[in-house]
């Protein structure tokens, strides 16, 4: 069969049921029949895994071939004439199910999968209807909870194998497994060791029976109940395709859409099972302000007059300048472009910043050359210069493991610690935090022999180049932020000299916040504005439509900190922002919320800093507000909204706008597609980008900006074509001109060439090159009775969505110090004792582990974790931060 | 506890190094485990699974699939009843039944004394000689409820000690070479 297969022609003729058309050599007879309207009956097969023909449910007739071969495992062949329906097949399935039946309790009443199980669906369509099985069926315990999210009842089971091969081959965390042998065969974790998989759910999802159920979701609805609507994730900024589903106004499940170039039908827990924050009882549902010690429910107009008022005597006190909004980037494009609105063309400051320090910056994120995650997925090699992927951006690390499973890409690991991606890597390069500068210069030095950087070996460096190339043909940079301990122009910068050195090498951002790439297109960061601008390019363009802008470059959220801690900033406005838990220096952000004389908080709960807010405004949240948002390609896709928001409120567009009325000015916008529209006719990395556009099907996995016009979607589109886009943002560029306390200033491009598509004076996207991160100071000096910290974050952390869904708090792990065991033996300590960690800023009790995947000399904490941890010791006015470690007694 | 001793770990290591997978070496390390302890415990496992890079999950799904990998503590002689076609045929059950009442545990139990434990297996390929039985892998046919009976007293007095050595060490002691066949006697593997 294999060599009729490798036939000359590029398609191969098939007849299946009567029905003749041309299929893909090697496409397997199930696909290439189903790809033609003839369904044919299975349970084991998954278009996203491998076939491995255990279920035999999907037994066909094929002419000339003895018996009956599974057509999820044959490969289509030249003239092959299949049989899907005849009553030898006809008898197989029968036989089949009826095996398949002999244990399964028929328990569907009581079942969650009962109105929406391949099982019961195809026993209705294919099966014999009775059973001559009257003994007894086996028994089991039931059900059996093999992880906080999951329960196993294995009386259910039909051994297709699906959740054991996701675990194995996609998720790569094989924790579940057939146990046991013939009919005794069960899925079983080991002992105590629950499968903890960050990708467990979607065993639940690709179950053909009710054996795995979701803990979130047991006996919350009836399929038939539910009601739903395609939207996107924006837990994290991967966008992964959803359907958002709910039962009387309540969001009760997220299911994965196959969405070719992102999620591939994948979601991570977070994600599926963040919902439930959605719904959670301690929403802020009406508007509060400030009377005395005490926040206390007022009215719309009472909020709205409060919150003005205080901003405008800040404006007429001390200026524009005076005000600065923090966060925003987990909204929809449509709220980002409205506060941005109503920052820089209405209140005229431009220290605005959606991330919180904890990013990178964004003339580095909207002017490097841009890849997309299939560009990384099929690159001849990935440099990993970011956080673990598996942490920050789960489905986008299941993407790049394929990749490198099935694909062969070579990935090379640059950072301070080892991640979930380090098994998957050619090597990993290992520095020591705050000099990634200088190992990215050796890396692309070329030289021979290579010299140590940064505490990485030369050897090292030499066969990392080796992998990388020399001029970054076919290499895509994940770039990100790989601790927050280390400031991020370093990594800009670091980014700054790979893309000078190697002017075809591409770059894929992996910031993780659900739309902080639409935020940064939007323009809610310093220096920029809408459509991937830079202030001063964009000026002429924007003035015209939006009549005043900011005079100069304002402050990133370091300066906003900084500058409010000292009481020059005095308004602050937090767009579901709470540095103190998210900024990466907490000392510093208290003392921000102090020392900023007037607070608004836009949010959704009460966290530690919109408690210390005088005006709360109460937004709606992900599922409660229909618009757009963008994942870390630039794709642009749908968000849709499925319930009714609690109490009073409103989304964030609307609450930018009425502001705006109140602070004199007007958005000029009275619904999220005027609020698109404008963006599609202004912003200009996003000009013709209409809803129209956007609600083509062929537009179905969304556009990815800077919009090109009409053609082939961006990830068909031919190299060459691709090439040539990304051509389109390299060239000569301005320094950036040096502003005490604005260090990141967006570089500005050179006028753009004649054949700008839409012509008019629409200003040029943004580059980003070599010091406009501004950062070219020497690496920190090396204190050697110190370790240097690192912090990176995890999936389940202390955040606004994981503490408000009930499934996912428990999960967040409790801090651990952890170091190499070099240093550990140093300092005479074993994993489990309590240490001393002293920082400039504060002295932690904490318990250390060790662990070989830090590097000597660094140690590391995740950021964000309940209680006491990391921001309590960054010092966020230093590059690194240093730590002493010593014995408690 | 039951992980492996250092001078397993060693062999482990030379075993590992025969395959070009590691993931090869698994049943061998399972063997190896089930050598040293007689059987193969959760720690175990978990160790083999560090030695091989699979997680125990992994592990056990191999090691769960072979019957003759033991995850209970068995005892010094592990007895072996067929109850397949021509043994059942030839008093298999009745053998079986007798081996309860004589042995005073039930089937998948060990003896308090930790001597014998008793298990029902499927076809041992010894039917001409039905019915049959084994004690550690050692083959006994044409078994009568007297033969039996003195079977379990000879174990246990020890003097079978040469052709039946104790549960555990089967790869490391090979039985002698049996010269003489006699159809009312026990005789050893390889006839």
């Amino acid at each position: 069969m294999t060599e009729q297969t490798e036939t000359k022609k590029d398609t191969v003729t098939v007849t299946v049921d009567g029905k003749t058309f041309e299929a893909a050599p090697g496409e397997l007879v199930i696909a290439a029949a189903e790809r033609h309207g003839i369904y044919i009956p299975r349970f084991c097969w998954h278009p996203r895994m491998k076939p491995v023909g255990m279920c035999r449910m999907c037994l066909v007739e094929i002419e000339g071939v003895r018996g009956l071969p599974p057509a999820c495992t044959t490969p289509v062949a030249e003239g092959m004439v299949v049989d899907t329906r005849t009553p030898v097949v006809k008898k197989a399935q029968d036989g089949v199910l009826e095996f398949l039946l002999i244990n399964h309790p028929l328990d569907c009443p009581v079942c969650d999968r009962g109105g929406e199980c391949p099982l019961q669906d195809q026993t209705f369509s294919f099966g014999p209807g009775e059973s001559r099985f009257v003994e007894e069926k086996r028994h089991f315990e039931k059900p059996i909870a093999i992880s906080e999210l999951v329960a196993l009842d294995r009386e259910r089971c039909i051994q297709c194998a699906r959740c054991t091969r996701f675990a194995d081959e996609v998720a790569g965390d094989p924790l579940i497994s057939f146990v046991d042998r013939g009919d005794h065969t069960q899925v079983l974790t080991f002992p105590d060791d629950p499968f903890t998989s960050y990708f467990s759910g979607n065993t639940v999802q690709i179950c053909p029976v009710g054996a795995l159920t979701a803990s979130p979701y047991r006996f919350k609805a009836r399929p038939w109940d539910l009601d739903q609507v395609e939207s996107t994730c924006s837990t994290c900024a991967v966008g992964c395709r959803v359907n958002l589903q709910s039962s009387q106004n309540d969001l009760v499940r997220m299911l994965g859409v196959d969405s070719e170039p992102v999620n591939h039908s994948w979601l991570c827990d977070k994600g599926r099972f963040g919902y439930q924050a959605v719904e959670h009882d301690g929403r802020v549902t009406h508007p509060l302000v400030r009377k005395g010690d005490e926040l206390i429910e007022a009215s719309w107009s009472e909020a709205y007059a409060a919150a003005a008022k205080g901003l405008a005597d800040v404006r007429d006190l001390h200026g524009a300048g005076a005000i600065a909004f923090l966060g925003g980037a987990r909204g929809t494009n449509e709220d980002a472009y409205a506060w941005a609105k109503l920052a820089k063309g209405v209140l005229a400051t431009d220290s605005v910043d959606c991330q919180l320090d904890d990013g990178l910056p964004a003339a580095a994120v909207l002017g490097l050359p841009r890849a997309t995650i299939d560009d990384a997925c099929r690159a001849k090699a990935v440099l990993l210069l970011g956080p673990d992927l598996k942490e920050e951006l789960p489905v986008l690390y299941l993407r790049l493991r394929e990749a490198v499973v099935d694909g062969g890409v070579a990935v090379v690991e640059l950072g301070p610690q080892s991640t979930g991606m380090t098994r998957h890597a050619k090597t990993t390069l290992l520095y020591r935090p705050g000099e990634a500068v200088e190992v990215a210069r050796a890396l692309t030095s070329g030289r021979d022999p290579m010299p140590d950087a940064g505490g990485v070996r030369g050897e090292e460096l030499a066969a990392a180049a080796g992998i990388l190339g020399r001029a970054g043909e076919g290499v895509v940079v994940v770039l990100g932020r790989p601790s927050v301990a280390e400031s991020g122009r370093t990594v800009a910068e670091a980014a700054a000299v790979i893309a000078a050195a190697w002017p075809q090498a591409r770059f894929l951002p992996a910031l993780r916040r659900g739309n902080v790439m639409g935020a940064l297109d939007m323009g809610l960061a310093p220096g920029v504005l809408p459509g991937r601008v830079g202030l001063d390019a964009g000026r002429e363009w924007f003035s015209q439509e939006w009549g005043v802008l900011p005079e100069e470059p304002g402050l990133d959220a370091a300066g906003i900190v900084g500058a409010a801690a000292e009481g020059r900033v005095q308004a602050l406005v937090l767009l579901g922002a709470d540095p103190i838990n998210d900024f990466p220096d907490r000392t510093l952000a208290r003392r921000a919320l102090a020392g900023a004389g007037f607070v608004v908080a836009v949010d959704t709960f009460l966290t530690d800093s919109s408690r210390e807010a005088d005006v709360v405004l109460p937004a709606a949240m992900y599922g409660e507000k229909a618009g757009t948002t963008t994942n870390i390609e630039g794709r642009v896709t749908r968000v849709n909204q499925k319930v009714t928001a609690p109490g009073t409120v409103r989304s964030d567009w609307i609450i930018a706008a009425e502001l705006a009325q109140r602070l004199g000015g007007d958005l000029g916008f009275d619904s999220t597609a005027a609020v698109w529209a404008e963006i599609a006719r202004l912003a200009p990395s996003h000009v013709g980008l209409t809803a129209d556009v956007l609600g083509r099907r062929e537009n179905r996995d969304g556009v990815v900006a800077p919009y090109e016009g009409e053609g082939p979607p961006r990830h068909e589109a031919p190299v060459e074509q691709i090439e040539a886009a990304a051509a389109v943002h390299q060239g000569e560029t301005l320094p950036s001109e040096a502003v005490a306390g604005a260090p990141e200033h967006a570089a500005v491009d050179e006028p753009s060439d004649d054949d700008d598509p839409a012509g008019a004076g629409r200003p040029p996207l943004l580059t980003f090159a070599v010091g406009d991160a501004g950062s070219t100071a020497a690496p920190p000096a090396v204190d050697a009775y110190a370790l240097r910290l690192v912090a990176g974050r995890r999936l389940y952390d202390n955040g606004v969505t994981v503490r408000h869904s009930a499934h996912l708090a428990g999960l967040a792990p409790s801090p651990r110090l952890r170091a190499n065991p070099y240093d550990l033996d140093r300092l005479g300590l074993g994993t489990g004792d309590r240490v001393r960690v002293t920082s400039s800023r504060t002295t932690l009790t904490l318990e250390v582990a060790a662990d070989t995947g830090i590097p000597r000399g660094s140690v590391a904490l995740p950021f964000n974790l309940p209680g006491e941890g990391a921001a309590d010791l960054i010092d966020g006015t230093q590059p690194v931060t240093d730590l002493r470690v010593e014995t408690t007694n | 506890m039951a992980r492996l001793t250092q001078e397993n770990v060693e062999r482990a290591r030379e075993i590992i190094s025969r395959y070009p997978a590691s993931r090869s070496a698994l049943l061998p390390l399972l063997y190896l485990a089930q050598e040293q302890d007689g059987w193969i415990d959760d720690s175990a496992m978990e160790h083999i699974g560090d030695l091989l890079d699979l997680t125990p999950a992994q592990v056990l799904g191999t090691c769960s699939f072979y019957t003759m990998f033991k995850r209970q503590p068995v005892g010094r002689h592990l007895v072996s009843v067929c109850t397949n076609i021509a043994c059942l045929l030839n008093g298999g059950y009745e053998l079986l039944e007798h081996a309860e009442a004589r042995l005073g545990v039930v089937v998948d139990e060990t003896t308090p004394d930790g001597e014998f434990t008793l298990e029902e297996v499927e076809c041992l390929a010894d039917c001409d000689r039905a019915p049959c039985l084994q004690v550690n892998y050692r083959f006994f046919g044409n078994v009568t409820h007297d033969d039996f009976d003195r079977l379990v007293d000879d174990l246990r007095a020890g003097r079978l000690a040469e052709t039946v050595p104790a549960h555990g060490v089967l790869n490391r002691e090979q039985p002698p070479p049996v010269s003489v066949r006699r159809a009312d006697a026990p005789h050893g593997a390889g006839d």
